[in-house]
């Protein structure tokens, strides 16, 4: 039993001493380091950025509607008056928290369900990889509209359900990828032989060893949540109207892009751009330091 | 060995029949279970007797399971449903369906092509200067630009390009039949929006795989032959390179037709795309069942027709699938 114990202290140590080379090889990255500071930024302006902005973001002044970028207004000001700098620092909080919560959900689904597709391979195998074919076949932006429309147009926790669930078959094929070799190891048969029940095997023993790509998976993930929450926002649903998702922002602005007012979209839009790319750039260097 | 091959298409030609039926079958229970009741949303009328027929024409009051297998016998037939407006029918989804679809696939097909032609020697010339600093400067950038949602592309695109520079359309579509020279030029901004995230793609994977391929014994064999590089590039190593990029060629295919939606809505092209828009928001959603259903069909079948077709292309792909 302790001699148990002592190989499980080895392994936990082994796997630190990999964590920690691979956090090293992160810091060497210097497009990871950037991803990361945008994410940063993007992260503190979520969390605090309502108490710091220079303007009441949903503050309404007719008076001062489609004025320019100047020393009062950094981006400007909308098509109703409200400060567009002010509504771009907030924006960040809905849509991290929406992407987040929804690539949780798909990653914390997909995981179990492909731990059990992998391990006990068989029908269950088949029958669960052949549904997740089915659900990946429906196109994700439709089946959320979809449901939106349904529950009338705006809702946040069906928007975050619906992400997650349109995710979980992505998620699962890669865990049960991973777990099928893994299965095979002699790890998972000694296991067998200690008579551990199915749950354990999977939690304690499989599940630390195929950490890395569901981390992988995760952060490509979170990348396309923002881009669904951003674009549901442009397409007017799955968010409250007057949201300051900046998908709505860029929705309720856009039409004067044309006209005279080229800030009020493009601050927004270029907000959810840059927070993609930092994801991208966070998810690519984790990819690469586990590559190698 | 080629009968291996059809033996394993037949197999995957009948579990894609099988994701079809899923697919669809999920689709059909999605709309019955939706929150919204569909009989208090289409079946009004004068009297009871009147609503009651109703509800029997459109299958409301069948169960889910028959309901299905009524709805996908007039599918596979062609009938694509009704749009359902104030307690009777109004229009054949059919017929606004044979106008929006040649659009949108048009517009597919305009982004793969560009997309390939763009794809295919950046991919090729980033590999060979693999980890050079035009590599890197490349790279870096179109996986940067791909980064950026559709939407914003093409809004930022039709704001510099349509408006500031006035060189193309902004939005409007114009069918080729009508004026070819502006049916290109509507279609170039639209175009561009969709290829670039595709480019961007390609280009990566293509890169991967040629880098892959170079490495290959035949590869260092023609070249120690004293073949030219350009002769050893189309005929040795292309080909073998190009099996992840097709796949993902034939997977985008599908995902293109869903893709098209917000473009369409950015650039109001009357598409596939903008009718699933209209048909949400004025909840038609019959209608909206054989448009999803329809699409998943394509990626489906776009996706066996991929696995097929690589099996035939490189035989060591099928080896490794059923090992």
């Amino acid at each position: 039993m302790s001699a148990e114990r002592d190989l499980r202290a080895v392994a936990r140590a082994e796997r630190d001493r990999i964590r920690s080379e691979r956090l090293r090889q992160l810091r060497r990255n210097p497009a990871f380091v950037v991803g990361a500071v945008i994410l940063g930024i993007w992260v503190v302006c979520a969390l605090i950025g309502e108490f710091v902005v220079p303007h009441e973001p949903a503050l309404v002044d007719i008076l001062s509607t489609n004025k320019g970028p100047s020393s009062e207004h950094w981006f400007g000001t909308d098509v109703v008056g409200r400060d567009v700098f002010s509504r771009v620092i907030v924006g960040a909080r809905p849509v991290l928290v929406m992407a987040f919560l929804a690539t949780v959900i798909g990653t914390v689904l997909g995981t179990v369900i492909g731990l059990v597709a992998g391990y006990f391979k068989g029908w269950a195998d088949v029958i669960i990889m052949r549904i997740l074919d089915a659900i990946s076949a429906l196109p994700v932006l439709v089946i959320a509209l979809l449901a939106l429309a349904a529950v009338g147009g705006s809702s946040q926790p069906v928007t975050i359900l619906i992400i997650g669930f349109v995710f979980t078959p992505i998620i699962a094929r890669t865990v049960r990828a991973a777990v099928l070799p893994e299965a095979e190891l002699d790890y998972v048969a000694a296991a067998r032989l200690r008579t551990e029940r199915a749950p354990h095997i999977l939690a304690v023993e499989i599940l630390p060893n195929v950490l890395p790509p569901i981390i992988v998976e995760f952060t490509v993930r979170l990348g396309y949540a923002v881009f669904a929450i951003a674009t549901l926002g442009f397409l007017g649903v799955g968010v409250q109207l007057g949201s300051p998702n900046w998908g709505s922002q860029v929705a309720e602005n856009y039409g004067r892009i044309f006209a005279d007012n080229w800030w009020s979209t493009t601050f927004p839009a270029g907000a959810i751009a840059t927070l993609a790319i930092a994801i991208n750039l966070v998810a690519d260097g984790i990819v690469e330091s586990f590559e190698q | 060995m080629l009968r291996l091959t059809v033996v394993s298409a037949l197999r995957r030609l009948l579990q894609a029949g099988l994701v079809v039926i899923g697919a669809t079958f999920l689709l059909s229970l999605l709309l019955r279970l939706l929150p919204v009741g569909l009989e208090d949303l289409y079946v009004v009328g004068e009297n009871e007797a009147s609503r009651k027929a109703f509800a029997h024409e459109l299958r409301l009051d069948r169960d889910p399971f028959t309901y299905y297998v009524l709805w996908l016998w007039d599918f596979v037939r062609g009938d694509l449903g009704w749009y359902v407006q104030g307690g009777g029918l109004s229009e054949p989804v059919s017929g606004r369906l044979s106008r929006a679809l040649p659009v949108s696939l048009q517009l597919v097909f305009y982004a793969q092509a560009v997309s390939l032609v763009v794809a295919v020697p950046l991919g090729i010339f980033t590999a060979l200067r693999a980890g050079r600093r035009s590599d890197r400067a490349l790279s870096y950038g179109l996986f940067t630009a791909s980064s950026i949602p559709n939407f914003v592309f093409g809004l930022l695109m039709a704001s510099f390009f349509g408006v500031t520079l006035a060189w193309f359309p902004p939005l409007g579509y114009v069918a080729p039949t009508e004026n070819l020279g502006e049916h290109i030029r509507s279609m170039v901004l639209p175009v561009a929006a969709l290829s670039f995230p595709l480019i961007a793609t390609y280009t990566r994977l293509l890169r991967t795989d040629v880098i892959a391929t170079l490495r290959e014994d035949y590869v260092t064999m023609a070249v120690s032959k004293g073949l030219s590089t350009r002769r050893i590039l189309f005929s040795h190593v292309l080909r073998p390179s190009s099996v992840t990029l097709f796949t993902s060629f034939a997977l985008n295919m599908g995902a293109l037709i869903g893709g098209t939606i917000v473009i369409e809505q950015v650039f109001t092209i009357p598409g596939i795309g903008q009718e699933i828009g209209i048909a949400i928001f004025s909840r038609q959603f019959f209608a909206l069942q054989s448009y999803v259903a329809l699409i998943a069909v394509g990626f489906i079948v776009f996706n066996m027709l991929a696995d097929i077709v690589v099996g035939f292309v490189d035989p060591r792909t099928r080896e490794r699938r059923s090992a």
